[in-house]
Protein backbone atom coordinates (compact mmCIF):
# COMPACT_ATOMS: atom_id res chain seq x y z
CA UNK A 1 0.00 0.00 0.00
CA UNK A 2 2.82 2.65 -0.87
CA UNK A 3 0.35 4.70 -3.27
CA UNK A 4 -1.76 5.61 -0.15
CA UNK A 5 -1.21 8.78 1.78
CA UNK A 6 -3.27 10.48 5.00
CA UNK A 7 -3.84 13.25 6.74
CA UNK A 8 -3.85 14.02 10.51
CA UNK A 9 -7.21 14.42 9.99
CA UNK A 10 -7.64 10.47 9.19
CA UNK A 11 -8.46 11.41 5.12
CA UNK A 12 -7.10 8.82 3.00
CA UNK A 13 -6.12 9.51 -0.83
CA UNK A 14 -4.79 6.44 -2.44
CA UNK A 15 -3.36 7.39 -6.04
CA UNK A 16 -3.39 5.64 -9.41
CA UNK A 17 -1.58 7.93 -11.72
CA UNK A 18 -2.99 11.49 -12.22
CA UNK A 19 -6.21 10.23 -10.04
CA UNK A 20 -7.16 9.39 -6.26
CA UNK A 21 -9.37 8.00 -3.81
CA UNK A 22 -10.52 9.84 -1.28
CA UNK A 23 -12.11 8.61 1.70
CA UNK A 24 -11.39 7.72 5.82
CA UNK A 25 -8.83 5.27 7.40
CA UNK A 26 -9.79 2.32 8.96
CA UNK A 27 -9.21 3.85 12.66
CA UNK A 28 -11.42 7.21 11.56
CA UNK A 29 -14.02 4.45 10.54
CA UNK A 30 -13.70 2.29 14.10
CA UNK A 31 -14.05 5.58 16.29
CA UNK A 32 -16.86 6.73 14.42
CA UNK A 33 -19.49 4.73 15.53
CA UNK A 34 -22.17 3.52 13.05
CA UNK A 35 -22.34 5.61 10.09
CA UNK A 36 -25.74 7.54 9.26
CA UNK A 37 -24.94 9.68 6.64
CA UNK A 38 -22.20 10.90 4.09
CA UNK A 39 -22.11 13.96 2.61
CA UNK A 40 -20.71 14.93 -0.47
CA UNK A 41 -19.90 17.64 -2.99
CA UNK A 42 -20.83 17.72 -6.40
CA UNK A 43 -18.79 16.24 -9.68
CA UNK A 44 -16.91 18.94 -10.75
CA UNK A 45 -16.32 21.15 -7.69
CA UNK A 46 -13.04 22.07 -6.74
CA UNK A 47 -11.16 22.11 -3.56
CA UNK A 48 -7.54 23.37 -2.01
CA UNK A 49 -5.45 20.64 -0.14
CA UNK A 50 -7.14 21.09 3.12
CA UNK A 51 -10.29 22.09 2.51
CA UNK A 52 -13.60 20.94 3.85
CA UNK A 53 -15.51 18.93 1.00
CA UNK A 54 -17.90 17.32 3.07
CA UNK A 55 -19.13 15.38 6.39
CA UNK A 56 -19.44 11.69 7.97
CA UNK A 57 -21.95 11.66 10.54
CA UNK A 58 -22.47 9.01 13.03
CA UNK A 59 -25.51 9.12 16.28
CA UNK A 60 -22.71 10.59 18.09
CA UNK A 61 -21.47 13.35 16.05
CA UNK A 62 -20.49 14.89 11.93
CA UNK A 63 -17.15 15.15 11.46
CA UNK A 64 -16.19 17.13 8.34
CA UNK A 65 -13.70 15.74 5.97
CA UNK A 66 -11.09 17.65 4.42
CA UNK A 67 -9.06 17.08 0.87
CA UNK A 68 -5.31 15.73 1.00
CA UNK A 69 -4.24 17.70 -1.92
CA UNK A 70 -5.62 20.20 -4.29
CA UNK A 71 -8.04 18.25 -6.18
CA UNK A 72 -11.53 18.26 -8.84
CA UNK A 73 -13.96 16.05 -8.23
CA UNK A 74 -14.44 13.23 -11.03
CA UNK A 75 -16.92 10.83 -9.47
CA UNK A 76 -19.22 10.45 -6.00
CA UNK A 77 -19.46 7.18 -4.77
CA UNK A 78 -23.17 7.00 -4.55
CA UNK A 79 -23.22 3.87 -3.04
CA UNK A 80 -22.73 5.45 0.04
CA UNK A 81 -26.30 7.61 -0.09
CA UNK A 82 -27.73 4.58 0.05
CA UNK A 83 -25.65 2.57 2.07
CA UNK A 84 -23.48 4.83 3.94
CA UNK A 85 -22.72 1.64 6.67
CA UNK A 86 -20.14 0.52 3.90
CA UNK A 87 -17.93 3.39 5.65
CA UNK A 88 -17.77 1.02 8.42
CA UNK A 89 -17.50 -2.61 6.75
CA UNK A 90 -15.04 -1.59 4.13
CA UNK A 91 -13.47 2.03 4.48
CA UNK A 92 -10.65 1.25 2.55
CA UNK A 93 -12.50 0.18 -0.32
CA UNK A 94 -15.59 2.40 0.24
CA UNK A 95 -13.91 5.55 -1.08
CA UNK A 96 -16.16 8.72 -1.02
CA UNK A 97 -14.58 10.41 -3.68
CA UNK A 98 -12.68 9.67 -7.20
CA UNK A 99 -10.59 13.33 -7.73
CA UNK A 100 -7.62 14.42 -10.07
CA UNK A 101 -5.06 15.30 -8.50
CA UNK A 102 -4.03 18.96 -9.41
CA UNK A 103 0.11 18.86 -7.86
CA UNK A 104 0.88 15.35 -7.27
CA UNK A 105 4.28 16.91 -5.21
CA UNK A 106 1.65 17.65 -2.48
CA UNK A 107 1.66 14.08 -1.65
CA UNK A 108 5.12 14.54 -0.42
CA UNK A 109 3.59 16.32 2.53
CA UNK A 110 1.44 13.65 3.38
CA UNK A 111 1.53 10.68 5.87
CA UNK A 112 2.51 7.74 4.48
CA UNK A 113 1.02 4.01 5.71
CA UNK A 114 3.62 3.51 8.12
CA UNK A 115 3.93 7.27 9.42
CA UNK A 116 0.23 7.37 9.44
CA UNK A 117 0.60 4.00 11.78
CA UNK A 118 2.68 5.44 14.24
CA UNK A 119 0.55 8.57 14.49
CA UNK A 120 -2.62 6.41 14.90
CA UNK A 121 -0.59 4.78 18.01
CA UNK A 122 0.69 7.62 19.84
CA UNK A 123 -3.01 9.00 19.35
CA UNK A 124 -3.97 6.22 21.34
CA UNK A 125 -1.78 6.46 24.65
CA UNK B 1 -6.35 22.08 32.81
CA UNK B 2 -6.73 18.68 34.01
CA UNK B 3 -10.24 17.05 34.09
CA UNK B 4 -11.41 16.04 37.29
CA UNK B 5 -12.47 12.35 37.24
CA UNK B 6 -15.33 10.59 38.91
CA UNK B 7 -14.84 7.73 42.41
CA UNK B 8 -15.66 5.15 39.14
CA UNK B 9 -12.87 6.25 36.63
CA UNK B 10 -10.73 3.49 37.14
CA UNK B 11 -13.59 1.35 36.44
CA UNK B 12 -14.23 3.34 33.43
CA UNK B 13 -10.98 2.64 31.98
CA UNK B 14 -10.80 -0.96 32.86
CA UNK B 15 -14.63 -1.56 30.84
CA UNK B 16 -12.63 0.21 27.78
CA UNK B 17 -14.85 3.54 27.16
CA UNK B 18 -14.38 6.00 25.04
CA UNK B 19 -13.69 8.93 27.50
CA UNK B 20 -13.72 12.79 26.74
CA UNK B 21 -14.44 15.89 29.17
CA UNK B 22 -17.02 16.59 30.07
CA UNK B 23 -17.99 19.87 32.53
CA UNK B 24 -14.54 19.72 33.74
CA UNK B 25 -14.87 16.10 34.16
CA UNK B 26 -12.88 12.99 32.33
CA UNK B 27 -16.45 11.24 31.59
CA UNK B 28 -17.37 8.10 29.74
CA UNK B 29 -18.91 8.98 26.27
CA UNK B 30 -19.83 5.04 25.55
CA UNK B 31 -18.70 1.63 26.40
CA UNK B 32 -20.21 -0.41 24.02
CA UNK B 33 -21.62 1.92 21.45
CA UNK B 34 -24.03 4.40 21.68
CA UNK B 35 -27.10 2.57 19.92
CA UNK B 36 -26.55 -0.44 21.85
CA UNK B 37 -26.31 1.48 25.29
CA UNK B 38 -29.55 3.81 24.08
CA UNK B 39 -31.68 0.56 23.26
CA UNK B 40 -31.01 -1.20 26.59
CA UNK B 41 -32.32 1.55 28.40
CA UNK B 42 -35.62 1.77 25.69
CA UNK B 43 -35.66 -1.90 26.68
CA UNK B 44 -34.34 -3.17 29.43
CA UNK B 45 -31.99 -1.02 31.59
CA UNK B 46 -28.98 0.65 31.93
CA UNK B 47 -26.40 1.88 34.39
CA UNK B 48 -25.17 5.47 34.50
CA UNK B 49 -22.30 7.39 36.14
CA UNK B 50 -23.15 10.82 36.63
CA UNK B 51 -20.98 11.72 39.76
CA UNK B 52 -19.85 14.59 38.16
CA UNK B 53 -23.57 16.09 38.99
CA UNK B 54 -23.20 18.75 41.89
CA UNK B 55 -24.89 18.89 45.15
CA UNK B 56 -26.04 21.28 47.00
CA UNK B 57 -27.23 21.38 50.43
CA UNK B 58 -29.74 24.08 51.76
CA UNK B 59 -30.30 23.84 55.78
CA UNK B 60 -31.59 25.79 58.40
CA UNK B 61 -35.13 27.74 59.74
CA UNK B 62 -35.65 29.86 56.33
CA UNK B 63 -34.14 26.90 54.18
CA UNK B 64 -37.63 26.34 52.37
CA UNK B 65 -38.03 30.24 51.70
CA UNK B 66 -34.48 30.14 50.50
CA UNK B 67 -35.45 27.45 48.15
CA UNK B 68 -38.45 29.19 46.60
CA UNK B 69 -36.58 32.61 46.51
CA UNK B 70 -33.94 31.24 44.00
CA UNK B 71 -36.33 28.55 41.89
CA UNK B 72 -39.02 28.53 39.66
CA UNK B 73 -41.46 25.65 41.14
CA UNK B 74 -42.96 25.89 44.53
CA UNK B 75 -40.95 23.90 46.89
CA UNK B 76 -43.78 24.66 49.60
CA UNK B 77 -45.65 21.65 47.83
CA UNK B 78 -43.28 19.19 48.58
CA UNK B 79 -43.95 16.66 51.36
CA UNK B 80 -40.84 15.61 53.11
CA UNK B 81 -39.22 12.67 50.60
CA UNK B 82 -40.54 14.98 47.56
CA UNK B 83 -38.39 15.89 44.02
CA UNK B 84 -39.23 18.87 42.41
CA UNK B 85 -37.97 20.03 38.74
CA UNK B 86 -37.21 23.59 38.13
CA UNK B 87 -34.94 26.88 37.33
CA UNK B 88 -32.88 29.19 39.04
CA UNK B 89 -33.44 32.29 37.33
CA UNK B 90 -31.57 35.65 36.71
CA UNK B 91 -33.70 39.06 37.37
CA UNK B 92 -33.96 39.01 33.43
CA UNK B 93 -35.49 35.92 33.07
CA UNK B 94 -32.70 34.02 31.66
CA UNK B 95 -31.44 30.64 33.47
CA UNK B 96 -28.89 30.00 35.80
CA UNK B 97 -29.67 26.82 35.67
CA UNK B 98 -32.30 23.30 35.72
CA UNK B 99 -32.45 21.85 39.04
CA UNK B 100 -34.09 19.08 40.63
CA UNK B 101 -35.00 20.08 44.55
CA UNK B 102 -35.49 16.73 47.07
CA UNK B 103 -36.74 18.18 50.24
CA UNK B 104 -35.33 16.52 53.00
CA UNK B 105 -37.39 17.94 55.81
CA UNK B 106 -38.71 21.54 56.67
CA UNK B 107 -35.21 22.52 57.59
CA UNK B 108 -33.39 21.05 54.67
CA UNK B 109 -33.18 20.87 51.10
CA UNK B 110 -31.02 19.30 48.61
CA UNK B 111 -30.18 20.63 45.46
CA UNK B 112 -28.97 18.82 42.25
CA UNK B 113 -27.55 20.78 39.66
CA UNK B 114 -25.59 19.99 35.96
CA UNK B 115 -21.83 20.08 36.36
CA UNK B 116 -20.97 22.68 34.20
CA UNK B 117 -22.69 25.09 36.63
CA UNK B 118 -21.88 23.47 39.68
CA UNK B 119 -19.29 26.49 40.84
CA UNK B 120 -21.65 29.17 39.32
CA UNK B 121 -24.73 28.19 41.61
CA UNK B 122 -23.25 27.64 44.86
CA UNK B 123 -22.14 31.18 44.53
CA UNK B 124 -25.29 32.56 43.09
CA UNK B 125 -27.29 30.52 46.30
CA UNK B 126 -24.74 31.36 48.07
CA UNK B 127 -24.92 34.73 47.07
CA UNK B 128 -29.27 34.94 47.22
CA UNK B 129 -28.71 33.54 50.90
CA UNK B 130 -28.02 37.24 52.19
CA UNK B 131 -30.90 37.85 54.67
CA UNK B 132 -32.25 34.21 55.12
CA UNK B 133 -31.18 31.89 58.22
CA UNK B 134 -30.26 29.15 56.24
CA UNK B 135 -26.50 27.65 55.70
CA UNK B 136 -25.33 26.92 51.85
CA UNK B 137 -23.53 23.86 52.01
CA UNK B 138 -21.36 22.95 48.75
CA UNK B 139 -21.42 18.92 48.46
CA UNK B 140 -20.48 18.51 45.52
CA UNK B 141 -17.80 16.48 46.35
CA UNK B 142 -19.42 14.09 48.85
CA UNK B 143 -21.61 12.34 46.71
CA UNK B 144 -21.18 10.24 43.41
CA UNK B 145 -24.29 9.33 41.92
CA UNK B 146 -25.57 6.45 40.04
CA UNK B 147 -28.70 6.93 37.79
CA UNK B 148 -30.30 3.09 36.55
CA UNK B 149 -32.65 3.49 33.85
CA UNK B 150 -34.91 1.65 31.64
CA UNK B 151 -38.39 -1.18 31.92
CA UNK B 152 -36.50 -3.58 34.04
CA UNK B 153 -35.00 -0.85 36.62
CA UNK B 154 -37.23 -1.57 39.59
CA UNK B 155 -36.56 -4.95 39.16
CA UNK B 156 -32.90 -4.65 39.46
CA UNK B 157 -33.00 -2.56 42.09
CA UNK B 158 -34.86 -4.19 44.27
CA UNK B 159 -32.79 -7.38 43.89
CA UNK B 160 -29.49 -6.17 44.18
CA UNK B 161 -30.10 -3.71 46.90
CA UNK B 162 -32.85 -5.70 48.88
CA UNK B 163 -35.40 -2.80 48.98
CA UNK B 164 -38.89 -2.30 48.22
CA UNK B 165 -39.84 0.01 45.57
CA UNK B 166 -43.01 -0.96 43.78
CA UNK B 167 -44.47 1.46 46.11
CA UNK B 168 -42.31 4.21 45.23
CA UNK B 169 -43.60 7.17 43.52
CA UNK B 170 -42.38 8.36 40.89
CA UNK B 171 -40.01 11.99 42.24
CA UNK B 172 -40.18 10.96 45.24
CA UNK B 173 -36.65 9.72 47.31
CA UNK B 174 -35.92 7.46 50.32
CA UNK B 175 -32.85 8.10 52.59
CA UNK B 176 -31.21 5.12 53.46
CA UNK B 177 -29.23 4.42 56.66
CA UNK B 178 -27.70 1.55 58.30
CA UNK B 179 -25.22 -1.35 57.07
CA UNK B 180 -26.27 -1.54 53.65
CA UNK B 181 -24.37 2.09 52.98
CA UNK B 182 -21.74 1.63 55.54
CA UNK B 183 -23.05 3.85 58.06
CA UNK B 184 -23.09 6.43 55.30
CA UNK B 185 -26.58 8.16 54.61
CA UNK B 186 -27.47 7.12 50.92
CA UNK B 187 -30.54 9.01 48.53
CA UNK B 188 -33.06 6.75 46.08
CA UNK B 189 -34.90 9.00 44.02
CA UNK B 190 -37.50 7.86 41.69
CA UNK B 191 -35.79 10.40 38.71
CA UNK B 192 -33.94 10.18 35.54
CA UNK B 193 -33.00 12.09 32.23
CA UNK B 194 -34.23 9.53 29.47
CA UNK B 195 -37.73 9.28 29.59
CA UNK B 196 -38.05 5.71 31.03
CA UNK B 197 -38.44 4.50 34.98
CA UNK B 198 -36.15 4.89 36.86
CA UNK B 199 -34.11 5.58 39.93
CA UNK B 200 -31.29 7.80 40.92
CA UNK B 201 -28.73 6.81 43.82
CA UNK B 202 -26.52 9.44 45.86
CA UNK B 203 -24.22 8.01 48.20
CA UNK B 204 -20.44 8.53 49.25
CA UNK B 205 -17.91 7.42 46.90
CA UNK B 206 -17.17 4.42 48.09
CA UNK B 207 -20.63 3.44 48.00
CA UNK B 208 -21.23 3.96 44.59
CA UNK B 209 -18.29 2.44 43.71
CA UNK B 210 -19.52 -1.11 44.95
CA UNK B 211 -22.96 -0.57 44.05
CA UNK B 212 -21.77 -0.07 40.15
CA UNK B 213 -19.48 -3.20 40.57
CA UNK B 214 -22.59 -5.17 42.04
CA UNK B 215 -24.59 -4.06 39.33
CA UNK B 216 -22.48 -4.86 36.55
CA UNK B 217 -21.81 -8.56 37.72
CA UNK B 218 -25.34 -8.42 37.75
CA UNK B 219 -25.01 -7.91 33.93
CA UNK B 220 -26.81 -4.14 33.76
CA UNK B 221 -25.75 -2.39 30.83
CA UNK B 222 -22.89 0.52 31.64
CA UNK B 223 -24.11 3.91 29.68
CA UNK B 224 -22.10 6.43 28.88
CA UNK B 225 -22.99 10.41 28.17
CA UNK B 226 -23.80 9.80 24.01
CA UNK B 227 -26.61 7.93 25.13
CA UNK B 228 -28.19 10.06 27.71
CA UNK B 229 -27.87 12.74 25.44
CA UNK B 230 -29.83 11.02 22.59
CA UNK B 231 -32.29 9.46 25.22
CA UNK B 232 -33.61 13.00 27.14
CA UNK B 233 -33.47 14.55 23.97
CA UNK B 234 -36.15 12.22 22.25
CA UNK B 235 -38.17 12.20 25.24
CA UNK B 236 -37.96 16.31 24.99
CA UNK B 237 -35.51 17.14 28.21
CA UNK B 238 -33.77 20.01 28.05
CA UNK B 239 -29.55 20.26 28.44
CA UNK B 240 -28.28 23.39 30.10
CA UNK B 241 -26.45 25.00 26.96
CA UNK B 242 -28.47 23.78 24.39
CA UNK B 243 -32.10 24.14 25.51
CA UNK B 244 -31.04 26.15 28.31
CA UNK B 245 -28.67 29.61 29.03
CA UNK B 246 -27.93 32.36 30.57
CA UNK B 247 -29.78 34.03 28.02
CA UNK B 248 -32.78 31.51 27.50
CA UNK B 249 -35.75 31.62 29.57
CA UNK B 250 -37.81 28.73 30.61
CA UNK B 251 -40.72 29.66 29.03
CA UNK B 252 -38.94 30.66 25.62
CA UNK B 253 -37.67 26.90 26.34
CA UNK B 254 -41.71 25.69 26.79
CA UNK B 255 -40.75 24.36 30.25
CA UNK B 256 -43.57 26.96 32.16
CA UNK B 257 -45.22 24.30 33.88
CA UNK B 258 -42.01 24.25 36.06
CA UNK B 259 -42.66 27.94 36.49
CA UNK B 260 -44.77 29.05 39.48
CA UNK B 261 -45.40 32.90 38.49
CA UNK B 262 -48.32 33.05 41.10
CA UNK B 263 -46.29 31.72 44.13
CA UNK B 264 -46.68 33.93 47.09
CA UNK B 265 -43.68 36.59 47.14
CA UNK B 266 -42.44 35.83 43.68
CA UNK B 267 -38.61 33.97 43.21
CA UNK B 268 -35.61 35.84 41.39
CA UNK B 269 -36.39 36.44 37.82
CA UNK B 270 -40.52 36.21 38.60
CA UNK B 271 -41.27 39.62 37.47
CA UNK B 272 -39.49 39.40 33.92
CA UNK B 273 -40.87 36.13 33.34
CA UNK B 274 -44.26 37.15 33.82
CA UNK B 275 -43.90 40.08 32.11
CA UNK B 276 -42.74 37.38 29.25
CA UNK B 277 -45.58 34.96 29.69
CA UNK B 278 -48.35 37.93 29.20
CA UNK B 279 -46.65 39.74 26.13
CA UNK B 280 -45.56 36.17 24.56
CA UNK B 281 -42.14 35.13 23.82
CA UNK B 282 -40.35 36.51 21.05
CA UNK B 283 -39.06 33.20 20.14
CA UNK B 284 -39.67 29.91 21.03
CA UNK B 285 -38.41 25.85 21.22
CA UNK B 286 -39.85 23.20 18.64
CA UNK B 287 -39.17 20.13 17.36
CA UNK B 288 -38.00 20.42 13.86
CA UNK B 289 -38.55 16.61 11.44
CA UNK B 290 -35.76 17.34 8.75
CA UNK B 291 -36.05 15.87 5.03
CA UNK B 292 -33.49 13.48 4.11
CA UNK B 293 -30.46 11.83 5.59
CA UNK B 294 -28.15 14.44 7.12
CA UNK B 295 -28.64 15.57 10.88
CA UNK B 296 -28.78 18.92 12.08
CA UNK B 297 -26.67 19.02 14.96
CA UNK B 298 -26.13 22.13 17.87
CA UNK B 299 -25.51 25.84 16.43
CA UNK B 300 -26.62 25.01 12.86
CA UNK B 301 -29.10 27.65 11.32
CA UNK B 302 -32.91 28.08 11.00
CA UNK B 303 -34.49 29.38 7.99
CA UNK B 304 -37.56 30.65 7.02
CA UNK B 305 -38.83 29.75 3.20
CA UNK B 306 -37.07 33.01 2.21
CA UNK B 307 -33.75 32.60 3.01
CA UNK B 308 -33.72 35.08 6.56
CA UNK B 309 -32.17 33.03 9.23
CA UNK B 310 -35.23 32.83 11.90
CA UNK B 311 -33.21 30.92 15.23
CA UNK B 312 -30.80 28.12 15.36
CA UNK B 313 -30.92 24.36 16.46
CA UNK B 314 -30.28 23.62 20.10
CA UNK B 315 -29.43 19.70 19.37
CA UNK B 316 -30.24 17.55 16.48
CA UNK B 317 -29.85 13.22 16.43
CA UNK B 318 -30.73 10.93 13.77
CA UNK B 319 -33.30 9.35 16.23
CA UNK B 320 -32.42 5.86 17.18
CA UNK B 321 -36.31 5.29 18.22
CA UNK B 322 -37.99 6.90 15.24
CA UNK B 323 -35.20 6.47 12.27
CA UNK B 324 -35.66 9.96 11.59
CA UNK B 325 -33.51 13.10 11.47
CA UNK B 326 -35.28 14.91 14.58
CA UNK B 327 -34.23 18.19 16.13
CA UNK B 328 -34.66 20.98 18.64
CA UNK B 329 -34.29 24.39 18.29
CA UNK B 330 -35.02 27.85 18.88
CA UNK B 331 -37.09 30.07 16.54
CA UNK B 332 -38.70 33.43 15.90
CA UNK B 333 -42.72 32.28 17.69
CA UNK B 334 -43.77 32.92 14.23
CA UNK B 335 -42.70 29.89 13.61
CA UNK B 336 -43.33 27.62 16.50
CA UNK B 337 -46.84 26.82 15.16
CA UNK B 338 -46.88 22.86 14.61
CA UNK B 339 -46.74 22.34 10.77
CA UNK B 340 -44.92 25.37 9.82
CA UNK B 341 -42.09 25.06 7.71
CA UNK B 342 -38.51 25.65 7.49
CA UNK B 343 -35.13 24.81 6.30
CA UNK B 344 -32.11 24.20 8.66
CA UNK B 345 -28.68 25.12 6.92
CA UNK B 346 -26.66 21.99 7.16
CA UNK B 347 -23.07 22.63 5.94
CA UNK B 348 -23.95 23.70 2.32
CA UNK B 349 -26.84 22.50 1.54
CA UNK B 350 -30.57 23.80 2.94
CA UNK B 351 -32.65 21.44 4.25
CA UNK B 352 -35.78 21.62 4.32
CA UNK B 353 -37.72 20.98 8.53
CA UNK B 354 -41.63 20.88 9.60
CA UNK B 355 -42.41 22.27 13.02
CA UNK B 356 -43.53 19.19 15.07
CA UNK B 357 -43.90 18.45 18.41
CA UNK B 358 -40.38 18.53 21.07
CA UNK B 359 -41.95 15.57 22.84
CA UNK B 360 -40.61 12.77 19.92
CA UNK B 361 -40.88 9.65 22.65
CA UNK B 362 -43.61 9.79 24.88
CA UNK B 363 -41.95 8.91 28.74
CA UNK B 364 -42.67 5.66 30.27
CA UNK B 365 -42.31 7.24 33.93
CA UNK B 366 -43.89 5.09 36.28
CA UNK B 367 -47.28 6.61 37.31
Amino acid sequence: MSNIYYLPSHEYIRVEGAEGYVGISEYAASQLGVVTYVDTPEEGDTFAAGEDFGAVESRKAASDLFMPVDAEVLEVNDELVDNPRLLNNAPLEAWILKVRIEDPSQLDGLMDQKAYDEFVAAQQH
Amino acid sequence: MENKTTCLHASHKALGALMAPFAGYDMPIEYDGLDKEHTAVRTSAGLFDVSHMGEIVVEGPQALDLVNHIFTNDAAALADGGVAYGMMCHPDGGTVDDLLVYRVNAEKFLLVVNASNAEKDVAWVRNAAAGFDAEVVDRCADYGQLALQGPDAEAILEREMGLELKSMPFYTFRVLEGSLCGGVPAIVSRTGYTGEDGFEIYAAPEVIVELWNRLLAAGVQPCGLGCRDTLRFEAGLPLYGDELADDITPIEAGLGMFVKLDKPGGFIGSEALARQKAEGPARKLVGLRLDGAATARHGFEVLDLDGAVVGHVTTGYNSLTLGENIAMALVDARYAPLGSSLQVRIRRRLVPATVVKKRFYVPKYKK
